[in-house]
């Protein structure tokens, strides 16, 4: 039956949808973070997604293939009295911008909400080819 | 006998085939609306369906004719695309607007093309399910 593995198809864009917005999350809940005594401070992260065939040619599926770290440059802010400033008076911040990571949030929100509609539809028509004859 | 009357059964039967591939195309571009590099395909719907009815296996493999605009232009029509094994009259789509990270799934296209196709796949169920009823109510005779 060839319309079910459009359940494969989208859920695999579902999966790969919801964990890019897991990554948002991270990145935003991390966005005001401090860097520890070590400067090391939080690194955005962003997916890679990769097309990977399901059966036959005509449907293709999404997988994450990396988790890749922002290789932006750590935010640095001067401010002499916080208790994690440098000898210079920095505070060292993760690189997150949050606008990028909301508009990030957005895009993956709808495409998460399109492939829900997709699965609907081919449940729906799925349903109604049921049916066929009745 | 029986075989005129299920003819244009058989009609809708190899148009439903082709409608749930469609769909499956279209589903898997959706799918990677996200995806760098993706080439979105679709399904010429009339090609594959005069392949469908005209041969007697569906989905034979159309011949695909390649312009060729120059005379050192080598034509690629008995070529058989590798990794895409068997064509079965998938193409890709052209590019609306370019992208930087090289996808070419056009979203609107892809959705209004998605419910095209499904308003034509229950259209096509419709016909068979009245086409059913024909012929139970000729059978039965009542």
């Amino acid at each position: 039956m060839s319309m079910f593995s459009i359940f494969n198809v989208s859920g695999s864009a579902i999966s790969a949808q919801s964990q890019r917005l897991n990554v948002v999350a991270s990145n935003l809940a991390n966005a005001d973070a401090v860097a520890g005594p070590d400067g090391q401070g939080y690194k955005g992260r962003q997916l890679v997604f990769e097309t990977v065939p399901m059966g036959s040619d005509a449907s293709a599926g999404v997988r994450v293939s990396s988790v890749k770290e922002s290789s932006e440059p750590l935010r640095r802010v001067h401010n002499p009295n916080h208790p994690s400033a440098d000898a210079e008076g920095y505070v060292t911040h993760s690189n997150v911008n949050p606008v990028e990571e909301m508009v990030n949030m957005i895009s993956a929100s709808r495409s998460y909400q399109n492939n829900v509609e997709v699965m609907n539809t081919a449940k729906t028509l799925l349903l109604k080819t049921l049916q066929m004859g009745q | 006998m029986f075989a005129q009357m299920t003819n244009g059964l058989d009609f809708h039967s190899k148009a439903l085939v082709l409608r749930a591939e469609r769909q499956r195309v279209i589903a898997s571009n959706i799918a990677n609306a996200d995806t760098p590099g993706y080439v979105a395909r679709d399904l010429n719907f009339r090609e594959a369906m005069a392949n469908a009815s005209g041969s007697s296996s569906t989905l034979a493999r159309p011949e695909t004719p390649t312009a060729t605009t120059h005379s050192a232009h080598i034509p690629i029509g008995g070529l058989s695309i590798g990794s895409l094994g068997s064509n079965n009259g998938l193409a890709y789509t052209v590019q609306s607007q370019p992208s930087a990270d090289g996808n070419s799934v056009d979203l609107d296209r892809e959705r209004a093309n998605f419910v095209d196709n499904s308003v034509r796949y229950e259209s096509t169920l419709r016909f068979i399910n009245g086409y059913s009823k024909t012929i139970l109510s000729a059978i039965q005779g009542q």
